[in-house]
């Protein structure tokens, strides 16, 4: 608290060290903004659960399938390349947003979309896989913790995905009206926050999982 | 076509459930009925359901939480009444019934009864008193306060459809998992908290934002009254903690209803992970409560006493040292289970520590009254009431908090003694504070003082009878959540408790007559200033009850006590007037998003407990479909014209120039 407060000069008052007034009430975007960050702390609170629940129970495999003998690193691999890219193509969607162009604007989103379906299949075959070789979740504990956890991740990117086509439509029909650039910053901050959460997940699930 | 719905879960063959599910019901539509046949219902609709108004979505909060009061208190009575006549014999409630209603009372008071009061009053007083005229987001507030409401609905349903968890208020697997528990009991927890759990986090995200972003100009950090500051607290442990509370329900719905092993028996599961997250929500859970109560006891207890907030520096420390500490003790819930000597030292250390900050605190508000001018009106003496009773309540939990202490009082009716002490004794107390100095501002007119002392004197008393013999029965041995007994030695005491719940009972009563005596009298009791109690922060700058824009102008803030400053200066200058430049204000339109929302919350939820598939998937588009045809809409603000705001402001400069001469002239 204090920390952020330092961070943002103009609160310096919060110690009592300088003199300035508040300004009083922040801008829309402002606002708007950091309440949408706000809530990304609390869901990655959420997943930081779903990511203690993996550690306790990753020796829990109940004797079944440990993650290095399930995990195919390739196929993650693609998956993340998919995911990294749909963040840059909805960079591009931002940028095109600030300049108010509709067909960059519609291009880079749809790019955004197909690469987020792309991901989600992907995650989609290997969940399947592993149930047909009857490592699906309720095998053991240590499963239930792997498909809860990259489920909840793609249970994001698929409600992402859901927003993205709503912005997508929103734009098309709206325009850049200043209500709804607020509304896409929103999103583009949503995808942008999942691209963190599946670098996690990549690294401690897949990564560290393989390696055990 | 109905899931595991079918006419076996309406329990017609036992009376208690089904008499008080059809006492509900008569009074729900006795009340719709009248609502519709006296032409209430338009008004109802545009000014209450459908509102965004900060002010008015903390009124209905604080209704709930009264509702719900009455609720859970009368779980309360039947547990009383059951273990004072349970020795020797089975009583009256059946076991499973009996393991029904501690549970939802359990349940009811913390979620639906003590969240909602503090978030109400927060929702009311906050934009007040930081000068502003709403909170960040308007319509995610509706929404919140709706998705809350749903959550209580869904736990009254179950008390004539189905059943409740038999559990604990906290469903400790594997009692919890479907092996043991098979009903739809723990699905009408989970599903009620997971629901209103959202319109909680939305609450909390909604209120940082106000605290943080939306200040009037000057409202520095460090001039915020202090409510302000344990709201911002409140809710900072609201972000970073009720997500836990959702992932660790979500786990536990993943085990039953698709037997995933996250705390079972077999293949691997950990029933002491659930310990560690639901405690790693459930110990901050208790400050999110308590901090706004201690806010209030400050804005209070500086008021009555005619003097600025004493150490208001360190009560800010103090506030957020709690904050974080909070999130530091969570294992002295269960220092009995094994975590070893080193964990629980270390737990049981940090828990003595946090007891400093709150005797900061205590000390901050004596050394507020010493020297004081006290007025002792009801909101002041909930206030002292709160200080004797949470010193003994906060004592009591340092004894605990010892771990050799702890394995002979864990899971005793001692700890019961102690956290009733510190919720009724620092929550409820708080509440009712709030609840009584805020009222005029809420209403325009003040509540009963005669019958409000005689409530607190009742409730005070009876607390004290309903609670200290079970600090005495706990060393006794007595353990929690006992249906029926045969130890000769317990029962003198809970005879005793049950004749303090018989005068919290007449307590209750009184405070329900005194909010109808109040309102029947309400001309009399009319605050016509807006500043009832020589206020000293914002919120009593404004009229009773403020118009929907709070400010015409915003004010500018200067130092702390702001409004004090501004009563003062007024009457140095002696009725100089200024003329004030009118602008038209922006105001966010009413929506009934809210509304339609925890609508489909509730069919969903409902269809979720019964496995009621095609139902779920209804109630979802339906959910979607209300978002995307809110954020469809061209309008969502209106103006009110300088004329407007001019003319409701300037009647309400008359009657506080009124005040400010009379004020001058003692």
């Amino acid at each position: 608290m204090v920390a952020t407060a330092i961070a943002h000069g103009h609160d310096l008052n919060l110690l009592g060290l300088a003199d300035t007034e508040h300004e009083g009430p922040a801008p829309k975007r402002i606002v708007t903004g950091y309440g949408f960050w706000i809530f990304l702390l609390s869901d990655m609170v959420m997943f930081s659960c779903f990511f203690a629940a993996y550690a306790v129970l990753l020796g829990q495999t109940a004797g079944g399938p440990s993650g290095a003998e399930l995990f195919n690193l390739r196929s993650v691999a693609v998956e993340t390349t998919c995911l990294l890219l749909s963040s840059f193509a909805c960079g591009m969607a931002s940028i095109a947003a600030e300049v108010h162009s509709h067909l960059w604007f519609q291009i880079a989103m749809a790019v955004t979309c197909v690469l987020g379906l792309a991901f989600l299949a992907i995650e989609f075959h290997e969940f399947a896989d592993l149930v047909a070789r009857g490592a699906g979740p309720s095998r053991s504990a240590f499963l239930s913790a792997f498909f809860t956890l990259v489920g909840c991740h793609g249970m994001h990117v698929s409600a992402g995905t859901l927003w993205l086509l709503t912005m997508m439509a929103q734009v098309f029909a709206k325009g850049f009206r200043a209500d709804i650039q607020r509304r896409f910053l929103c999103f583009a901050l949503f995808w942008h926050a999942l691209d963190i959460i599946w670098v996690a997940v990549f690294s401690v699930v897949y990564l560290l999982g393989s390696a055990v | 076509m109905f899931g595991k719905l079918t006419w076996a879960a309406v329990p017609i063959d036992q009376p208690i459930p089904l008499v008080a599910g059809g006492v509900v019901l008569v009074v729900i539509l006795a009340v719709l009925v009248w609502v519709v046949l006296k032409g209430h219902l338009p008004y109802l609709w545009h000014e209450w359901i459908t509102s965004v108004d900060h002010k008015r979505i903390g009124v209905m909060y604080t209704l709930l939480a009264m509702v719900m009061l009455l609720r859970g208190f009368s779980d309360a009575i039947l547990m009383r009444a059951q273990q004072a006549v349970a020795f020797h014999s089975q009583g009256f409630l059946p076991p499973e019934h009996y393991n029904q209603i501690f549970s939802a009372h359990g349940t009811i008071m913390i979620f639906f009864v003590g969240m909602p009061f503090v978030i109400g009053l927060m929702n009311l007083v906050v934009p007040l008193q930081l000068g502003v005229r709403d909170v960040a987001f308007p319509t995610l507030n509706s929404v919140g306060f709706w998705l809350t409401a749903t959550g209580a609905l869904l736990v009254n349903v179950s008390l004539v459809v189905g059943e409740f968890a038999r559990t604990g208020w906290l469903p400790y697997p594997p009692l919890s998992e479907l092996t043991y528990s098979p009903g739809v009991g723990v699905d009408y927890y989970l599903w009620s908290l997971q629901i209103s759990g959202v319109g909680t986090l939305v609450a909390g995200i909604n209120l940082v934002t106000t605290v943080l972003k939306i200040r009037t100009r000057g409202m520095n950090y460090m001039r915020m009254p202090m409510f302000c500051w344990t709201t911002l607290a409140s809710n900072l442990l609201i972000i970073a903690a009720f997500p836990i509370l959702t992932a660790t329900l979500a786990m536990l719905i993943l085990d039953r209803y698709f037997g995933f092993h996250f705390f079972t028996n077999e293949a691997g599961g950990n029933v002491m992970m659930f310990m560690n997250l639901i405690w790693a929500w459930g110990h901050p859970e208790v400050y999110i409560l308590v901090l706004p109560a201690f806010g209030i006891f400050s804005e209070v207890v500086s008021t009555f006493s005619g003097k600025p907030l004493f150490g208001y520096r360190s009560m800010v420390l103090a506030t957020m040292a709690i904050c974080v500490i909070s999130f530091m003790v969570w294992l002295h819930h269960f220092f009995t289970m094994g975590a070893g000597p080193d964990v629980n030292a270390i737990f049981g250390i940090a828990s003595m520590i946090i007891a400093v900050p709150t005797g900061v605190k205590i000390y901050n508000w004596l050394f507020t009254m010493f020297a004081g001018r006290i007025r002792f009106a009801t909101p002041m003496l909930w206030s002292i009431g709160f200080m004797i009773t949470f010193i003994i309540g906060g004592l009591t939990g340092v004894l605990v908090a010892v771990p050799p202490a702890d394995f002979l009082l864990h899971n005793s009716l001692f700890l019961v003694a102690h956290f009733h002490n510190v919720i009724i004794g620092g929550v409820l107390f708080g509440a009712f504070a709030g609840y009584t100095y805020w009222f005029p501002k809420a209403f325009g007119f003040r509540l009963d003082e005669r019958l409000g002392m005689a409530a607190f004197w009742l409730w005070l008393v009876g607390f004290y009878v309903a609670f200290m013999p079970l600090y005495a029965v706990g060393f006794l041995g007595m353990t929690r959540r006992m249906q029926h007994y045969d130890v000769a030695e317990w029962r003198p005491w809970l005879m005793i408790a049950s004749v303090g719940a018989i005068m919290i009972t007449v307590a209750i009563a009184v405070q329900v007559m005194q909010l109808v005596v109040s309102i029947r009298n309400r001309e009399a009791l009319r605050d016509l200033t807006g500043d009832p109690w020589d206020g000293r922060s914002l919120e009593w700058a404004t009229p009773s009850p403020p118009p929907v824009f709070n400010f015409p102008v915003l004010p500018h803030v200067t130092g702390e006590d702001a409004y004090w400053a501004m009563k003062r200066r007024a009457r140095q200058e002696a009725g100089a007037r200024h003329e004030t430049d009118y602008q038209p204000i922006e105001m966010p339109r009413n929506s009934p998003t809210g509304f339609v929302c925890a609508f489909f919350a509730t069919v969903m939820g409902f269809a979720l407990i019964w496995h009621i598939w095609w139902m779920v998937i209804a109630g979802f588009i339906g959910a979607f479909a209300t978002f995307v045809v809110f954020a469809w809409r061209d309008h969502d603000e209106y103006e009110i014209p300088a004329d407007e705001v001019a003319r409701i402001d300037r009647a309400n400069l008359v009657a506080r120039r009124e005040l400010v001469t009379a004020a001058g002239s003692v």
